[in-house]
């Protein structure tokens, strides 16, 4: 870890004691993993507070760990553009719970991010000003990615009788008479 | 005399209309001209990259990133397999690196003409698009003799590129980068010494550096209003920071600010090549890990290694070691990045794919707001997105 990012998470592991529950890293990249409750408090702490300010939430998404438990990973983001630098903050939701307070009010960029995986999860984002499908149509069933999601081809259904020799695949036209 | 009525209107823009770049449909609210709210729907072209890419193996997935923005495939093949190269923390040789840039930024050229010819026509300047169209096909021409292919070119490969460079293949890049800064003039000489085109562009679609932050727009939006942010320099990948280029910045964050941005993107491109070309080392184009790449057809004859080697790779593909990584690259139109993780399977559990055209298009209804209906079609223009980008 950089030595200003580590200053980072000391700090704030210093002024929010107990909220982030795990450091990972892995090839150079941090990821810290707080609690649902607090998720929203560590943001705004790395916005507006922290040694170095992370004013940019690039990217917001989630992914499916069927069968872990808890199932979901919520992950946020954030890059600070000068010095330069990359954070992730992740929660976790289980089954049955899939709440998470919504990015909105820190940064209007959550919008669309949170939209699409709400449609794509089904994870529910309180106080979101809009929750409704993005990519998907509006009647689609089920969460696409989602694990337990299938993948499969529709199928294409022939009807009636296929002829067995190409030039019989042109239909008839009745002549004249008949 | 007849009374004015101060009704709003809502009106569909699209899906289906020329000037919208794709399928990309809003819904706006106009009170006469003016535009009081417009709402992007997005999803038309929505294909299920994500979900497939976790079906397929690493190198099978290398088809999807150029057909997710289909005008910048080499940066996004790059972007893609320099996701796994990372995640299996392997090293990549210099010269496959250098071919790599050189390729990455002959496609910044391309996309930037395409999105400088669109844009022109939008305005009805009919002519600058097939100036630029002609000159884009040359660049088409050369990733043909590279890879086979114009546009899918599935060139890159996870440690290194596929084959090595056609013979004469730097010559003919040189000869037609040597074209590029007169075309160039003269595109500007059609465009910003064009009343039309200043008086449409100058001023509109104005998003402050502050609003562009908080939309997380990046590329020539967040530059186009002062922030300077490149992921080129700010987190140098594949070698950028062996060369020396400018990142061009806007003041004023309008439409006329990002034009000539990627105006003169295409010209430090340009630079780049020259570098690049200048300085192509020797060796070889792809990582001698076997574990990872192919062996050479001529050792399959000679070793059982190689063929044990080759069958494995090929039904089976490559296992990563369990883990997460994010890797960006500058695309033209922002920071494009790729969000893989591995439970240490031969496919990958998730591929994220951050798009820059999605988040810049959020940021729409900030630069139309109070603008005419005619400058949506500016605006939009101005953004430069890709709908295979945006609904993915």
């Amino acid at each position: 870890m950089a030595d200003a990012l580590r200053a980072v998470v000391d700090a704030l592991r210093a002024a929010l004691p107990e909220a982030v529950d795990e450091v990972a890293e892995f090839r150079g990249e941090t990821t810290l993993i707080v609690g649902r409750e607090r998720v929203l408090e560590v943001l705004a702490y790395l916005r507006d507070r922290a040694t170095l300010r992370f004013p940019v939430l690039m990217d917001l998404t989630a992914l499916d760990r069927l069968p872990a438990e808890p199932r979901f990973e919520v992950v946020y983001f954030v890059t600070s553009l000068d010095p330069p630098a990359r954070l992730r903050v992740k929660t976790r939701v289980g089954e049955g719970d899939l709440v998470v307070p919504t990015a909105t009010v820190l940064w209007p960029a959550a919008d669309w991010l949170e939209r699409e995986v709400y449609d794509l999860f089904g994870i529910q984002f309180s106080g979101h000003p809009g929750l409704t499908r993005i990519l998907m149509p509006d009647d689609w069933e089920g969460h696409p990615l989602r694990k337990d999601f299938p993948l499969v081809e529709e199928p294409v259904e022939f009807v009636g009788r296929v002829p067995k020799v190409p030039s019989r695949i042109i239909p008839d036209v009745p002549s004249k008479g008949e | 005399m007849a009374t004015m009525t101060h009704e709003t209107l809502t009106i569909n823009m699209g899906p289906q209309h020329p000037a919208t770049h794709g399928v990309l449909r809003l819904v706006l609210d106009l009170e006469g001209e003016v535009v009081v709210s417009a709402r992007p729907v997005i999803g038309y072209l929505h294909t299920g990259f994500e979900k497939e890419m976790e079906t397929r193996t690493y190198h099978q997935n290398i088809v999807f990133p150029p057909r997710v923005d289909y005008l910048a495939t080499m940066i996004e093949e790059v972007a893609y397999v320099q996701a796994v190269e990372k995640l299996l923390d392997l090293a990549v040789p210099k010269r496959a690196q250098y071919i790599r840039v050189i390729l990455m930024e002959l496609s910044r050229i391309a996309s930037h003409l395409v999105w400088l010819g669109t844009s022109a026509i939008d305005l009805n300047i009919t002519s600058a698009f097939m100036y630029t169209f002609a000159f884009r096909e040359k660049i088409l021409d050369l990733f043909e003799e590279v890879s086979g292919q114009r546009m899918m070119h599935g060139y890159m490969r996870v440690g290194g590129l596929q084959w090595d460079l056609p013979e004469g293949f730097e010559q003919r890049v040189s000869a037609l980068i040597e074209e590029l800064p007169g075309r160039l003039d003269e595109y500007e000489r059609l465009l910003t010494d064009n009343l039309i085109w200043r008086e449409r562009l100058e001023g509109v679609a104005v998003i402050s550096a502050a609003d562009a932050v908080r939309y997380a727009c990046t590329g020539p939006v967040l530059r186009g209003s002062g922030v300077d942010y490149d992921v080129r320099k700010a987190f140098p990948y594949c070698s950028y920071e062996d060369f020396a280029f400018d990142v061009p910045l806007g003041q004023r964050g309008d439409a006329f600010d990002r034009y000539t941005i990627r105006m003169e993107e295409m010209r430090q491109s340009r630079r780049i090549i020259l570098q690049a070309l200048d300085r192509l080392p020797d060796g070889p184009i792809i990582t001698d890990d076997r574990k990872v790449v192919l062996p050479p057809r001529r050792e399959l004859v000679r070793s059982m290694e190689a063929v044990i080697h080759q069958f494995k790779l090929v039904s089976e593909g490559f296992h990563p070691p369990p883990g997460e990584v994010y890797a960006a690259v500058e695309s033209p139109r922002g920071e494009k990045g790729y969000y893989i993780i591995s439970d240490g399977g031969n496919r990958p559990a998730r591929v994220r794919i951050r798009a820059p055209s999605f988040t810049n298009l959020q940021a729409l209804p900030v630069m139309v707001y109070r603008g005419t209906i005619a400058d949506v079609v500016v605006a939009i223009a101005s953004i430069d997105i890709v709908l295979g980008d945006v609904d993915r």
